[in-house]
């Protein structure tokens, strides 16, 4: 019998995850969810930033395979922004990232039809340079970028008008799916406040840069997106379909069934082991 | 079920892509491919319109020509594709090299090093605080090798081999997790976008 199990064709170990994980989306069991201490102080962070005042850059550092886990992130947060009246920019350091803010931002707007180019959010273009962007943002946004994405000169949009540098934003997120170069080139040199959003991969990497402060708060993988959905559901009502809460179930299913198959594998293991060496 | 035609085109090349869990076949390939060109594509369509058009042709046009200078030395990558001046591409290698590293090395000591060294210093005696502390001692003692692992360091090695697979074991579950979502956020494609089955 374990035997059996070692030698089990793991095409039906694929066939069990794709059943465990479309069955709750079938039927849904609402397991609870809970909030985590870094989620809830990004969330308290965004919240905390005056309507109309300091603006929130929203940094697209990933590509389309990071959609899953950090598209519900920037659904989340830009809903609490618009929501919150906050203004917002939207830019890409990786060259994925501007086409993947402006797929989010026209997603969003479906729910803010209100909400205008230039006055309430700016999407950037994408510049070359990575950290230096970082860098020369610090000195002056308007040199960085010079024009929008559409290719509006920045200094024409009202929105920019009192923005050129770091002392007109309240909070950088960066939702990334590799290393950012937030935290060196614009905490450590110039003392922004940066939030993140990663993926769960990234998640261990992250962690101590929120134990000595220079990251205020992180949301992880689609736990943490679906932790935020929870969150902004509860103060401010989400607009929409909660993707990251809905994808929950299926997330803590496919987990339980591994745990079993690790357990399992091992038991298999040690048994035909000692039955190996009896003989 | 959608009719967009967009969508179909996804949910064929994702089913492509599935086809391979059964076994490697001509339709797991050609997607694979199509995606490897098609992000390669989109890389040159967009360097050439956000980098190469507005900061060097443009600027040409309005005879900033200090640019020449720049725009020669990045053309010097090319000789690459020419083995007896293949040596002249080192200079602007060493050019972005040298500037990386000058612009970052501080910065980065600072944020990654010097912050952390910061952050594990005890400031209140709690449990986390000791284990932190136990855990950086003990990793760093296991990956100090001018000592052979013997007595009283061999035992704190060992202790920071525990640290190291536990870690190991977190990144490794979080990893799992991502993948997880990965096929969690296709199947709310096929589901949802294109069949319409889910809400």
């Amino acid at each position: 019998m374990w035997n059996k199990i070692l030698g089990l064709d793991r095409r039906w170990i694929f066939l069990l995850t794709a059943v465990c994980i479309i069955l709750p989306f079938i039927l849904p069991m609402g397991l609870p969810m809970q909030v985590s201490p870094p989620v809830q102080n990004l969330y308290d962070k965004i919240d905390a930033i005056p309507p109309n005042g300091p603006a929130l850059v929203l940094d697209f550092n990933c590509d389309a395979s990071t959609l899953p886990e950090l598209g519900p992130m920037a659904i989340a947060i830009l809903q609490q922004c618009f929501k919150k009246n906050i203004k917002v920019i939207l830019m890409g350091l990786s060259m994925p990232g501007v086409g993947i803010a402006q797929a989010m931002l026209e997603e969003v707007k479906v729910k803010f039809p209100d909400k205008q180019n230039g006055i309430d959010y700016v999407l950037m273009p994408y510049v070359v340079g990575f950290g230096i962007v970082v860098l020369r943002m610090g000195e002056d946004i308007h040199k960085t970028f010079e024009t929008d994405y559409y290719g509006t000169p920045l200094d024409s949009l009202p929105m920019m008008q009192g923005i050129h540098n770091y002392d007109q934003i309240a909070l950088v997120v960066c939702l990334t799916g590799s290393v950012t170069p937030w935290i060196a080139f614009a905490n450590t040199r110039y003392g922004q406040e940066i939030g993140l959003g990663v993926t769960a991969v990234m998640a261990p990497e992250a962690y101590p840069y929120l134990q000595t402060n220079q990251v205020v708060g992180m949301i992880g993988g689609l736990k943490g997106a679906a932790e935020y959905e929870t969150l902004l559901n509860k103060n401010l009502g989400f607009e929409g379909r909660k993707t990251a809460c809905i994808g929950m179930d299926s997330q803590s299913i496919v987990h339980i069934v591994m745990i079993l198959f690790i357990i399992l594998g091992n038991i298999a293991y040690f048994a035909t082991k000692k039955r190996v060496s009896n003989t | 079920m959608t009719h967009d035609i967009w969508i179909w085109a996804g949910v064929v090349l994702t089913l492509f892509i599935f086809s391979s869990l059964y076994k490697d076949n001509p339709f797991y390939r050609f997607a694979e491919r199509l995606f490897i060109g098609a992000t390669l594509g989109y890389a040159i369509a967009l360097t050439w319109h956000n980098v190469i058009i507005p900061k060097i042709v443009l600027p040409l046009q309005h005879h900033e020509y200090i640019l020449i200078i720049p725009l020669c030395f990045g053309l010097l990558y090319f000789s690459r594709f020419f083995p007896k001046q293949a040596w002249l591409s080192r200079w602007p290698m060493a050019f972005a090299i040298g500037t990386g590293t000058g612009i970052s090395l501080p910065l980065v000591i600072q944020a990654s090093l010097f912050k952390q060294l910061q952050g594990t210093m005890i400031t209140s005696f709690t449990f986390s605080n000791i284990v932190l502390l136990v855990g950086v001692i003990t990793t760093l003692t296991y990956f100090f090798f001018s000592t052979e692992h013997k007595g009283a360091v061999g035992k704190i090695a060992r202790i920071g081999i525990w640290f190291i697979m536990v870690s190991f074991g977190a990144a490794f579950g979080y990893t799992v997790m991502a993948r997880v979502s990965l096929l969690i956020g296709r199947f709310q494609f096929l589901l949802h976008d294109w069949l319409g089955l889910i809400k």
